[in-house]
């Protein structure tokens, strides 16, 4: 070996990955809890109370930095399938399953608060409006790739099969985001615009910035520690799995 | 290769005529279902007309849905879809033949019987003629979506629930668009341009799900 380039293929085996996933995750988890920490400080005692919406508003340093998790993971969960189905590394695929509950928790959060927001400034839970509705939809799309992926006992064509379901759901979204999107304007919908947070002021911004840091920092953490749970699974007869010293007897 | 197409879809007619009752399963849950909507919302005309789109195209999905089990399953389990595999033709364009040879068993029917429905629902006749161009735009796309999910659940234990949750989200669309079209023929905007994107799913999915399912069937075939 020339030694000249870093070898990225060194770590696509999960033998040597494992133990950089412990390392990732431990940071990642740190660089989370301190983020939010202040991430939360900045959301609950710098940022100002909104003049149109109250307090009430403080649930966007929640919701949004959920919902843009959601709909990203879903595009990684994708792109590690991808690699997965084409160059068939056993890795990819086991990340892809990794990811799936942290983004199916993700999109339940947001869902979640955009109701308790929805309730005070709209006066109802739920409205049928397009970015709520294609959130739903992301949600099933979640389920079913989790649901596919528990059905089938041999892992290789679970991963196989969910990589193609996950590329098949990424082609659909837009179709699906868009669809929705012209089926609420032709209905009217409920006349509500989320909208209403474009003049939002700096220190509101920079809140929700620092808190989707760290619901991204959560979920590198989570997903890694989570793909080492997978790969001790999966990997539970191979020779140094039984040499690391959290597993011997 | 269309020799294979050809020889396909003849040979999916003629075992589905051998077995006349699945057909005729598929048609009677489509009536059942749309027949059911009246009895639980009530008989106000003026309501049933409003609600007849969603009610005919929700009614299709899931009819189009319970029909996708037999898709590939017998094939699976009398080894003929293993000889699909091995033959020469592209999987693609088998896959093609059988999934139009299932869309004329389940689908076509529905189309036809959507007019009497629809007078049940007092429809008006402009309003019948657009739902049945929706069904026979929509229906297809419908079944060559549901392949996907149908090869990829292949043998899997409890695989027509797991169809229904893989699939139905990928529907919405279809459904948006297939109701939608209605709707505006009714509310007097003109369907065209619902029409219009109901034709370019179905192209769309003429041109991308056989490729899809022929991978998700070498994937649970093997």
């Amino acid at each position: 070996m020339s030694g000249r380039i870093f070898n990225i293929y060194r770590f696509s085996s999960p033998a040597t990955f494992y133990p950089l996933a412990g390392k990732i995750a431990r940071i990642a988890a740190w660089i989370a809890l301190l983020l939010l920490a202040v991430g939360l400080y900045m959301s609950f005692f710098v940022a100002p109370t909104d003049y149109k919406q109250g307090e009430g508003y403080r649930i966007i340093f929640i919701h949004v930095p959920a919902a843009w998790m959601s709909m990203f993971i879903y595009l990684v969960m994708a792109f590690w399938a991808g690699i997965g189905l084409v160059f068939n590394t056993r890795l990819s695929s086991m990340m892809a399953q990794a990811l799936a509950p942290t983004g199916a928790i993700m999109t339940f959060i947001a869902l979640w608060t955009g109701a308790f927001w929805g309730k005070p400034m709209w006066g109802a839970w739920w409205v049928w409006d397009a970015r709520l509705t294609s959130e739903l939809i992301l949600f099933f799309l979640y389920i079913g790739f989790i649901a596919l992926q528990g059905a089938i006992d041999d892992n290789r064509r679970a991963d196989r099969a969910g990589a193609v379901l996950l590329l098949v759901g990424v082609v659909n979204i837009p179709i699906i985001y868009f669809s929705v999107k012209w089926w609420n304007t032709l209905h009217q919908g409920a006349s509500v615009s989320i909208k209403n947070g474009s003049s939002m002021s700096t220190i509101m911004l920079q809140a929700m910035l620092v808190m989707t840091f760290a619901f991204w920092a959560y979920s590198i953490a989570v997903s890694l520690y989570r793909v080492r749970s997978i790969i001790l699974e999966r990997e539970k007869d191979a020779r140094w799995v039984s040499e690391l010293p959290e597993v011997g007897r | 290769m269309f020799d294979a197409f050809r020889v396909i879809i003849a040979r999916d007619l003629l075992l589905a005529m051998r077995r006349r009752s699945d057909v005729l399963t598929t048609l009677f849950f489509f009536v059942i279902v749309v027949s059911l909507f009246p009895l639980g919302i009530g008989p106000e005309l003026d309501t049933l007309r409003l609600i007849a789109p969603g009610v005919f195209w929700v009614a299709a999905l899931l009819a189009s849905m319970l029909a996708l089990e037999k898709l590939f399953f017998v094939d699976y389990q009398d080894g003929a879809l293993e000889q699909m595999l091995l033959a020469p033709q592209p999987l693609s364009i088998l896959v093609l033949g059988k999934v139009f040879a299932h869309w004329l068993v389940t689908g076509v029917p529905l189309v036809l019987l959507s007019p009497l429905l629809g007078l049940q629902y007092d429809l008006s006749g402009d309003t019948i003629l657009t739902m049945m161009i929706t069904l026979l735009l929509g229906t297809p796309a419908l079944s060559l979506i549901g392949a996907i999910g149908a090869a990829l659940t292949l043998g899997l234990r409890g695989g027509g629930v797991l169809v229904s949750l893989l699939v139905l989200p990928l529907y919405i669309p279809v459904l948006i668009f297939g109701a939608g079209a209605v709707e505006a023929e009714v509310s007097g905007l003109g369907g065209a341009g619902h029409l219009s994107m109901l034709g370019a799913i179905l192209l769309l999915s003429i041109l991308a799900a056989p490729l899809a399912t022929a991978a998700a069937l070498r994937i649970s075939a093997e």
